[in-house]
């Protein structure tokens, strides 16, 4: 299958990387190989990895992109991914100057894969990795018949987005010595200060002391038998160290949380990924390695990578341009309180202090930055009068989206409200022993938008078919707090008194 | 070239098979694909086979957009997939699949689901079709069927032994033995024909609801036997009081009025197969839809007498289907099952409503005769 770099392909890999490192631009190397179409759907199914677990839904995923590929609607030019050699395929029918982007592109790529902290605890030979929990899973397939395995697989995918994207960062449990104190005592009886006289009694224990000593203990006693003490939101988690699971089923979604974790980096960098990655095949391409004779293939290619459909948003375009408008600000010095305190526009459209700063700090800005950071701190209210931002929401009556706002304040919380985890709802596990029941209490925290009540439902099954025992989600609906249950044969919605 | 991929996609296809399987009961009520035919692909909606998970509520979301255009305009239908920010809530709340499957394939499914048993043709030893089969290369032959390629590869192997050949000047001259020809051979193939008559009555009790059971009834019956036989004819026929061949098309769209007189078509059905299909050559499928309103006992006695004498003997199966119909008396089924008790080779089926289609297949084809 791999077939060997035409040799033009490796001149030119070696020229792009040695323009970019020219620029400074630091990059794992990079293994080319070069596919097919009907290749580079398979591995893009499989999310760019050349081996994965056998699973129906990468056979969903081929079948749409070879239908968008014979109907013409879509093609892949290139996949990369995050590995160490970092790993490159290039569509055999792009024309050369389609490669140059592509390698260009990559280069991008493999630069913010190395140097951005979101990437720095994953696993850089996930390529090995991958094949072996192939191997593995389909050990298991050998061992326990295919469709058992796949039906456990299903389950835990269904809530593999149900993990703690920052737990890498974070201790989120800290093994905090238990501050013992010894005046709380065992729970039995209330601990009194020592005194020796019988008469001293009433003033050393007075009768609130003693009401507050009890009040201590029930708190402690309680949070005791909390389970687990703290919420957490890494579910899968809690259900591979809780959940009565057999060793197979364990291994199983051992495996599917860390590619979970894996690819989360990928999603909380999307923007930042692609701007970054598309800010450098165009200044590669246009300062050093294009031939002039290729201006206007390149001008075709890139114009369609940044084409904005109405109503959407590219990442390709919004990453290209927030960097290009910090590049230029940090240049003219556009920053810092002297700048946010000038309320003069014509003196701010000629700020100039030709500081040069601008590389740096984009630079700066890819390696430590994350879409949502990234988009908060740089999403300006110039910036997005400048670019035609605005906030849509869906109109019942009119039964389409409509444009709701261009006002600054509401545009960004929209933006960043799709942006925080990943634009996925939080979930937590609040109670692992509901009722002394041993039953699974899942807590949403509401953010204003409600969750898909059809999904949730489907989901809640699948999570009971790992937990075994009844399952609860509690969450709002149209702002009346419910729980939702499902006990293995029945759903139940309760309305609950309590906000939460 | 097989890839890896093609295990996951074949197990995927596999799925939806079973998807396909489980709303068969859907698909068959409705009449929109009796217009197709063989291994024509037919699209039909599938329920999504997506993951569930915990996601936002479809439309209430919304998201961030750039471009032109004043508050309160509309933006179109923001893409999930691309639009990165919309992604979680643009999404459609039920998605359902569009999948294409072949007419064969949703027999053979309609098959396994109803338990349908192969129909065991008879004649299948007397009739031989004979067939020409171009497979082998020879040395003679007429200059028609003269094989290009292995002529010139002798020839230029022949060239290159002898050392005739030279690649500055790369030209081959066959002499007399180098060509070939193509041969063929005749092979035997036992073939079995059936013949299916549908007799519909069109009387003025039969309306458009009921025709349009027969009509999807027949399209299923047909799938299946076809599934069965290579060769296959249909012939039709309506009757009011009079009985008349017809084509397909007049068959399913007629709208007489009158009376009934089901013993004209029992009788022009004996015609046409004693006339055209000899008992021996031919496995014979009468279908008869009726609402079981017939004109008088006599005239049912007169059928009866059709039936067991010029038709029974002759053909695999006898089925009658009654429809339900607000006019009908639904008489005829019963005299039938009266008279006609112990008989194998006669297959009946009470047609309530479209639903009931696909357990009246059954009752049909489950004798697998």
């Amino acid at each position: 299958m791999p077939k060997a770099l035409p040799v033009e392909l490796v001149e030119l890999q070696q020229r792009v990387e040695e323009v970019a490192q020219g620029y400074g631009l630091g990059i794992f190397r990079t293994s080319y190989e070069v596919l097919d179409f009907d290749e580079i759907n398979m591995v893009a199914s499989y999310t760019g990895f050349p081996v994965r677990y056998p699973h129906w839904k990468w056979g969903m995923e081929y079948e749409r992109l070879s239908k968008g590929h014979e109907y013409g609607v879509s093609k892949i030019y290139e996949l990369v991914i995050n590995n160490d050699p970092c790993f490159a395929y290039l569509l055999e029918s792009n024309s050369f100057v389609d490669q140059k982007i592509v390698m260009c592109h990559v280069t991008g790529h493999n630069d913010f894969f190395k140097n951005n902290y979101a990437f720095q605890h994953t696993n850089r030979k996930m390529i090995d990795e991958m094949a072996n929990h192939a191997a593995r899973i389909r050990r298991y397939m050998d061992w326990y018949g295919v469709d058992k395995v796949e039906e456990f697989i299903d389950k835990v995918l269904s809530i593999e987005n149900l993990i703690d994207c920052q737990a890498p960062f974070i201790a989120r449990q800290r093994d905090e010595k238990e501050k013992d104190d010894e005046m709380i005592g065992d729970g039995f009886e209330v601990v009194r200060l020592p005194s020796d006289k019988e008469y001293m009694e009433r003033y050393v224990n007075p009768e609130e002391f003693l009401d507050e000593q009890k009040r201590k203990q029930q708190k402690k006693a309680k949070e005791a038998k909390r389970f687990p003490k703290e919420p957490m939101q890494d579910v899968l988690l809690f259900l591979l160290q809780n959940a009565p699971l057999t060793r197979w089923q364990r291994d199983v979604l051992e495996m599917l949380r860390e590619e979970a974790y894996y690819f989360a980096p990928q999603a909380m960098t999307k923007i930042m990924n692609e701007g970054w990655a598309t800010y450098w095949h165009s200044k590669l391409m246009t300062e050093k390695v294009m031939e002039s004779s290729e201006l206007i293939d390149f001008a075709d290619r890139h114009s369609g990578v940044l084409q904005m459909a109405p109503g959407q948003l590219n990442p390709y375009k919004l990453g290209v341009e927030l960097y290009r408008d910090i590049e230029s600000r940090w240049n003219k010095g556009q920053f810092g309180p002297e700048w946010d305190d000038c309320s003069n526009m014509a003196e701010k459209r000629l700020w100039d202090k030709q500081l040069g700063l601008g590389r740096e700090k984009i630079f700066q800005v890819r390696k430590i930055y994350t879409d949502v950071t990234f988009l908060d701190e740089f999403f300006t209210i110039d910036f997005c009068k400048q670019h035609g931002f605005f906030a849509y929401a869906y109109d019942k009556k009119r039964q389409e989206y409509v444009i709701e706002s261009r006002e600054f304040a509401k545009v960004k919380k929209k933006l960043l409200s799709s942006f925080t985890n990943l634009g996925q709802p939080v979930i937590h596990v609040v109670d692992g022993n509901y009722e002394n029941r041993a039953e699974l209490v899942l807590k949403h925290l509401h953010e204003g938008v409600d969750l898909d009540v059809q999904f949730g439902r489907a989901t809640l099954k699948n999570v009971h078919a790992i937990w075994t025992r009844p399952v609860h989600l509690m969450t709002s609906v149209e702002d009346r707090p419910m729980m939702l249950s499902f006990d293995g044969q029945n759903f139940q919605e309760k309305l609950l008194t309590k906000q939460i | 070239m097989s890839l890896r991929v093609h295990n996951d996609h074949n197990r995927f296809k596999e799925i939806i098979r079973g998807r396909i399987k489980q709303n068969l009961k859907e698909y068959i009520k409705k009449g929109e694909f009796i217009s197709r035919q063989g291994n024509e692909k037919l699209t039909i909606p599938v329920p999504s086979v997506e993951l569930p998970r915990f996601r936002f509520g479809g439309q209430s979301q919304g998201g961030v957009g750039q471009g032109q255009g004043k508050v309160g305009d509309g933006v179109g239908d923001p893409q999930p997939g691309e639009a990165a920010a919309g992604k979680a809530g643009s999404d459609a709340g039920d998605h359902s699949l569009e999948v294409d499957v072949s007419l064969e394939e949703l027999a053979d499914m309609l098959g396994e689901e109803l338990e349908l048993p192969r129909i065991e043709a008879k004649g299948k030893h007397s009739v031989k079709a004979e067939r020409i089969r171009y497979s082998g290369v020879h040395q003679v032959g007429p200059e028609a069927l003269r094989h290009f390629k292995h002529t010139f590869r002798n020839a230029l192997r022949r060239q290159i032994m002898t050392g005739t050949y030279d690649p500055k000047n790369p030209c081959i001259v066959p002499i007399r033995d180098d060509f070939r020809y193509r041969s063929f051979r005749t092979i035997e193939k036992p073939e079995s024909n059936a013949v299916i008559v549908y007799m519909m009555d069109v009387s003025g009790s039969m309306g458009e609801e009921q025709k349009e059971i027969v009509r999807i009834e027949s399209f299923w019956i047909d799938a299946w036997l076809r599934r069965h036989y290579d060769g296959i004819e249909s012939r039709y026929v309506i009757h009011d009081a009079m009985a008349k061949e017809v084509d397909r098309d007049t068959f399913f769209h007629t709208r007489e009025s009158g009376g009934t007189m089901i013993s004209s078509a029992y009788r022009l059905c004996a015609e046409i197969i004693e006339k055209d299909y000899p008992p021996q050559d031919w496995n014979i499928y009468p279908f008869h839809f009726s609402d079981g309103d017939n004109w008088s006992v006599d005239d049912t006695r007169l059928c009866i007498g059709v039936l067991r004498d010029r038709i029974l003997p002759h053909v695999n199966q006898f089925s009658y289907g009654q429809v339900e119909s607000p006019y009908g008396s639904g008489q005829f089924i019963k005299d039938l099952r009266e008279h006609l008790q112990g008989h194998t080779a006669v297959a009946l089926s009470e047609i309530k409503d479209k639903d009931a289609i696909y357990q009246s297949i059954k009752d049909f084809l489950a004798g697998g005769r």
